[in-house]
């Protein structure tokens, strides 16, 4: 599940339009919910522009001064001194843009080396960039799984996922989120001889919950079947190298593909999928969103791959990315907000909210006191829940985790939700 | 028979997830009549499956919109 703001990630049928011809119609529903929304005097929560932005932490949002607790910048890669050099010099030499498909003239040494700099990350044979993340889960999980063919997926799996799905001929299977018997019977289901892909994610990041991947990679592997893992929430904070949950649960070995994303930790954009299946390069020409799409600029990838060998020194700015996680849920759960996990499981905690009127409320509350968080209300939240969801920073200070608590306080009572 | 017996199976399924206490024929709609959201649609869906130990993936329940279309998927994925 994502940010899918007015969109659920699985797929839904589209409501029947009133007036035959305009083909706008169908959307009349989410038109009248927004109307209302903003009608009652709020803010609007998905129109929030940063004017000036300070550091990976602080930015500037409608004239005021704002701690960003809702960005995915979680390693605060951004305004690392050595990967905006290496931007900058890859601009100089290489250019504002390739202008054309990685398999045509869009190959450059920068994309080789982001690449290697992957292989080097994740200590396997092969990577490939694709131009955002979306596009990585869209081009593998539509390639690799074919006619006849049985994909297995999670019900709260990222919008791409589905998308993925969607785009490929693959029997669509899903289960009960993070429900290892529900999985277990559908993978026994599947007609002998048929190819199956399990695909799971590191980190849920609607409520910031993991996985239980050791015990679900065992069983897909039991059961015959290909696992792709989606680490893009988890990269460069979890695990001892900042693999992911599947190095955390010791299973990264028996992981076919980990998709992951350069627009998180990594601190640009771009996306990627890592493998050690001896035939991969293939991917390269047979994969349509690879192919058929204009490469990342060299300023881009120069940007990543400093960023990704910076990111395997990371140690001690993972220590204190997971002390900011802790600090925050003890913090919030002693001040009687209800969160999404019992226990702090990544740098997402997520604050239910009690509705969408008065998760709206605290939001803008909370934007008021100076901070940012990020606002999921269903169709995009699991259970129809309305979320504020906090992504924590290896750049924020223990003071700003302090003054964060202080806001959710004031913000909290004045909305009447603590 | 075989249709019989899946009907009389998934009538009982049903019950627990027809909140609204609608009247259900061949005809009615899941979307439209019963109103389920799509996590309704998916614990049904796996009542369903763990009932006759099948699969009904995405792209079949595409093609079920009507309470009659189930069981007649339903029958038809027992034979296979």
């Amino acid at each position: 599940m994502s940010e899918g703001i007015d969109t659920p990630d699985k797929p839904a049928a589209p409501a029947v339009a009133d007036e035959p011809g305009d083909l706008f119609s169908k959307f009349d529903p989410i038109i009248k919910q927004r109307r209302d929304l903003l009608d009652s005097g709020l803010e609007d929560p998905f129109g929030l522009v940063m004017e000036r932005v300070l550091s990976p932490v602080t930015a500037v949002c409608n004239g005021r001064e704002t701690i960003l607790l809702g960005t995915y910048n979680y390693m605060g890669m951004t305004f690392d001194p050595d990967v905006i050099e290496a931007g900058k010099t890859a601009l100089d030499n290489f250019g504002s843009g390739t202008t054309g498909s990685r398999v045509l003239n869009g190959t450059y040494v920068g994309h080789r080396d982001v690449e290697k700099a992957l292989c080097e990350f994740y200590g396997m044979d092969h990577a490939m960039v694709f131009s955002t993340g979306y596009q990585a889960n869209l081009g593998i999980i539509s390639t690799i799984a074919g006619k006849g063919d049985y994909i297995v997926l999670d019900i709260d799996s990222h919008a791409s996922i589905w998308d993925g799905c969607a785009m490929g001929n693959a029997e669509v299977v899903p289960f009960k989120h993070n429900d290892l018997e529900a999985m277990e019977k559908r993978l026994k289901r599947i007609p002998e001889g048929a190819g199956k892909l399990v695909v799971l994610e590191g980190v849920y990041s609607m409520l910031g919950d993991i996985a239980p991947l050791k015990d679900m990679v065992r069983i897909a592997k039991e059961n015959g079947a290909m696992v792709l893992v989606d680490e893009a929430h988890s990269m460069g904070f979890i695990g001892p190298n900042g693999r992911g949950v599947a190095e955390d649960q010791g299973v990264l070995d028996d992981v076919d593909f980990i998709i992951g994303t350069f627009s998180k930790s990594v601190g640009t954009v771009g996306g990627f999928c890592v493998s050690n299946h001896p035939k991969f390069e293939i991917m390269r020409l047979v994969c349509r969103p690879y192919v058929f799409t204009a490469s990342l600029p060299p300023s881009v990838v120069a940007t990543a791959a400093t960023s990704i060998r910076k990111l395997m020194h990371a140690g001690d700015k993972r220590a204190h990315l997971w002390d900011n996680s802790k600090r925050l849920h003890k913090g919030l759960t002693e001040l009687g907000f209800t969160l999404g996990t019992s226990e702090p499981q990544s740098a997402i905690i997520a604050v239910i909210m009690p509705d969408l009127e008065r998760g709206a409320a605290m939001w803008e509350a909370l934007l008021k006191e100076g901070l940012y968080v990020n606002l999921a209300r269903p169709p995009a939240t699991p259970a129809g829940m309305t979320l504020l969801r906090c992504s924590l920073c290896a750049e924020h200070s223990e003071k700003q985790v302090g003054q964060i608590l202080g806001m959710f306080e004031a913000a909290g009572k004045a909305v009447g939700i603590i | 028979m075989e249709r019989d017996d899946t009907k009389a199976r998934i009538d009982t399924l049903i019950e627990p997830f027809n909140k609204k206490g609608v009247t259900i024929g061949k005809d009615t709609t899941f979307a439209g009549d019963l109103e389920w959201d799509s996590l309704t649609v998916m614990d049904f869906v796996a009542a369903i499956e763990d009932e006759f130990d099948i699969i009904i993936s995405m792209n079949q329940q595409a093609e079920i919109e009507t309470y009659g279309q189930l069981i007649d998927a339903v029958t038809k994925l027992r034979a296979a």
